[in-house]
C-alpha cells in the first residue's frame, strides 16, 4: 500500500476532452500502450524532445577552443 | 549537433581545490572511470553519484526524477559507517585519480531488486548481477569534483565530449553515427558501419576500454585492429576512433539506451544498435536492445537498427537478410564465438570473415583475449 501511494505521488492529472480520449482509446487498441495516460505521456515526451534546441555555438572561449584544436592536431585527429 | 543530454555539458573539474585536510578513501579503477566520465560530461546530466530518489526512478522508470531517460544506476557503494551525510571526502584511485565527493545522502537499497530491474535476472552467473551482489550494503549520493585525472593507457585515443564536439565541427560533420564495440572488427561490423556511414557525414567508432569478462578481446588488440581497418579501408576524413573508458555492465537493452545517451553527449546524432547489444549468455532476446528504444521518444539521438550481416557465396559479398534472396546453405555467418574459437585454435579467419590486415594484428598476439 505504501508503495502504491509513493507511486501515485509521481503522477498528476491532466484533463483532456472526452471525445479526444475516446479517439485515443480506439487508436491504442492492439498497440503496446496499455492506457490513455501512457499514450499521452509518450506523445508529450516526443513533442517536447523535438522542440529542444540544438547546442548553442560559442560554448568555449576562442582561447580554450584553440587549445583543444591544438591537442586534436597533436593527436592526429585534425590536420 | 544535438545538445548534450539534459541540455548542458557537465564539467566538474577543479584542479586547484584544497584537499589537504580531507578524509580519504581508496576506490576501484572502475569507480574512478565513472568519476572522470561524470566530470567531463560523458554522463551528462549527472553531476555525481545518484541519490535515492534518482536511483529509484532509474530502477523503476528508466528515467531520472526529472523525467530524463537514464537506465543504468551510477552509484557509489559503501558500508555506511565510514562517513556521514554532509561530509566531503577525498576519493583516491590506484591510477592517481583524485576527486572530492560531497555526500548528500546515504541510503539502503535492495540488491535483488537492483539486479532484477537492471539485468532482468538475479542469476549470479550473470557478470552484472555478480557485481551488484558483491557490492557493499549502502549507497551514497552526491556531487563530485575531479581534482586530478588518473594515468591510463591509450591516452592518444582518449577524447572528452567537449573535444569531440569541436572535432566534429571542425570536420564539418553535422550528422554523426556512433558505433559502440568491445570486439575486433569482422566484415559484418564493417558493413554495418559503412551502410550507416553512407547516410551521414562521419562515423565515431567508440570501443569500450575497461573491465570486461574473460574471453573478450584485450583492449590493445581491439584498438590496433581498428587502426588497421581504418587505415586500409576507410576515408580518413570520415572516421574517428576514440575510446570510452567504462566497464561493460552486460545489461543488454538498458545498456543500449545508456550507450546511446553517452554518444549523444559526445555530439553524435545517430547510434547503431545491432543484434544482442551489450548482451551476455542468453539473458536477452536477440533484438530486445532494439525494441526498448520504442519506449524513449525523447532520447535525442536516433537509433539505427541492423540485423546481422553475413557473407553469401552466391551473391559474392556481404549482405543481410533484407537484400539476399539465397538459401542459408550459401551463407557464412559472422559468429563472434566461431571467430574466437578459430583464433584460439591458431586458424587465421578467412577473408570472407575478416580483413587480412585485421586478422594479422589479432594473430600476432600469443593470447588476444582477456584472461
Amino acid at each position: 500500500m505504501a508503495e502504491e501511494k509513493e507511486e501515485k505521488g509521481k503522477y498528476t492529472t491532466v484533463s483532456i476532452p472526452t471525445p479526444l480520449a475516446e479517439k485515443i482509446k480506439k487508436r491504442i487498441e492492439g498497440t503496446g500502450f496499455n492506457s490513455i495516460s501512457s499514450y499521452v505521456t509518450y506523445v508529450l515526451r516526443e513533442l517536447l524532445a523535438s522542440m529542444e534546441e540544438e547546442e548553442k555555438e560559442e560554448v568555449f572561449s576562442k582561447e580554450d577552443e584553440e587549445k583543444i584544436k591544438e591537442r586534436l592536431r597533436a593527436l592526429g585527429y585534425l590536420d | 549537433m544535438p545538445a548534450p543530454h539534459g541540455g548542458k555539458l557537465i564539467y566538474r573539474v577543479n584542479r586547484n581545490k584544497d584537499i589537504d585536510d580531507m578524509d580519504s578513501i581508496e576506490i576501484s579503477k572502475e569507480l574512478a572511470h565513472d568519476i572522470e566520465n561524470i566530470a567531463f560530461g560523458v554522463f551528462s546530466p549527472l553531476e555525481g553519484f545518484l541519490c535515492r530518489e534518482d536511483f529509484e526512478h532509474v530502477l523503476h522508470h528508466m528515467r531520472l526524477q526529472n523525467d530524463l531517460p537514464w537506465t543504468i544506476p551510477i552509484v557509489f557503494d559503501l558500508e555506511g559507517n565510514e562517513f556521514k551525510e554532509g561530509d566531503e571526502v577525498l576519493l583516491k584511485a590506484e591510477n592517481g585519480m583524485l576527486a572530492t565527493f560531497a555526500i548528500e545522502e546515504i541510503y539502503d537499497y535492495n540488491k535483488k531488486e537492483y539486479a532484477e530491474k537492471v539485468f532482468k535476472t538475479t542469476d549470479i552467473q550473470h557478470p552484472g548481477v555478480k557485481k551488484v551482489m558483491d557490492m557493499k550494503n549502502k549507497l551514497a549520493g552526491g556531487k563530485i569534483e575531479l581534482v586530478k585525472e588518473g594515468r591510463e593507457n591509450f591516452e592518444k585515443y582518449y577524447l572528452k565530449p567537449y573535444e569531440t564536439r569541436i572535432l566534429f565541427k571542425e570536420k564539418g560533420w553535422r550528422e554523426i553515427v556512433a558505433f559502440q564495440t568491445r570486439n575486433v572488427p569482422h566484415l559484418g561490423h564493417e558493413y554495418v558501419q559503412k551502410t550507416a556511414l553512407t547516410f551521414v557525414d562521419g562515423i565515431f567508432i567508440n570501443p569500450i576500454i575497461g573491465k570486461k569478462k574473460k574471453g573478450d578481446f584485450k583492449d590493445e588488440v581491439i584498438l590496433k585492429a581498428y587502426d588497421a581497418l581504418i587505415q586500409h579501408y576507410y576515408l580518413k576524413d570520415r572516421a574517428v576512433l576514440a575510446i570510452l573508458r567504462t566497464e561493460m555492465r552486460y545489461a543488454g537493452p538498458r545498456e543500449a539506451i545508456f550507450h546511446a545517451i553517452v554518444r549523444k553527449n559526445f555530439g553524435c546524432t545517430h547510434f547503431i544498435v545491432g543484434r544482442d547489444h551489450a548482451g551476455v549468455g542468453n539473458y536477452y532476446g536477440p533484438y530486445e536492445a532494439q525494441e526498448i528504444f520504442r519506449e524513449f521518444p525523447d532520447l535525442g539521438i536516433t537509433p539505427i537498427f541492423f540485423k546481422s550481416f553475413f557473407y553469401c557465396k552466391k551473391c559474392g559479398g556481404v549482405v543481410n537478410e533484407k537484400i539476399c534472396p539465397h538459401d542459408k546453405e550459401h551463407h557464412i555467418y559472422y559468429s563472434g564465438t566461431a571467430i574466437r574459437k578459430m583464433i584460439q585454435n591458431g586458424e587465421i579467419p578467412p577473408e570472407t570473415m575478416m580483413r587480412k590486415e585485421v586478422a594479422e594484428i589479432v594473430m600476432s598476439y600469443e593470447n588476444p583475449f582477456v584472461e
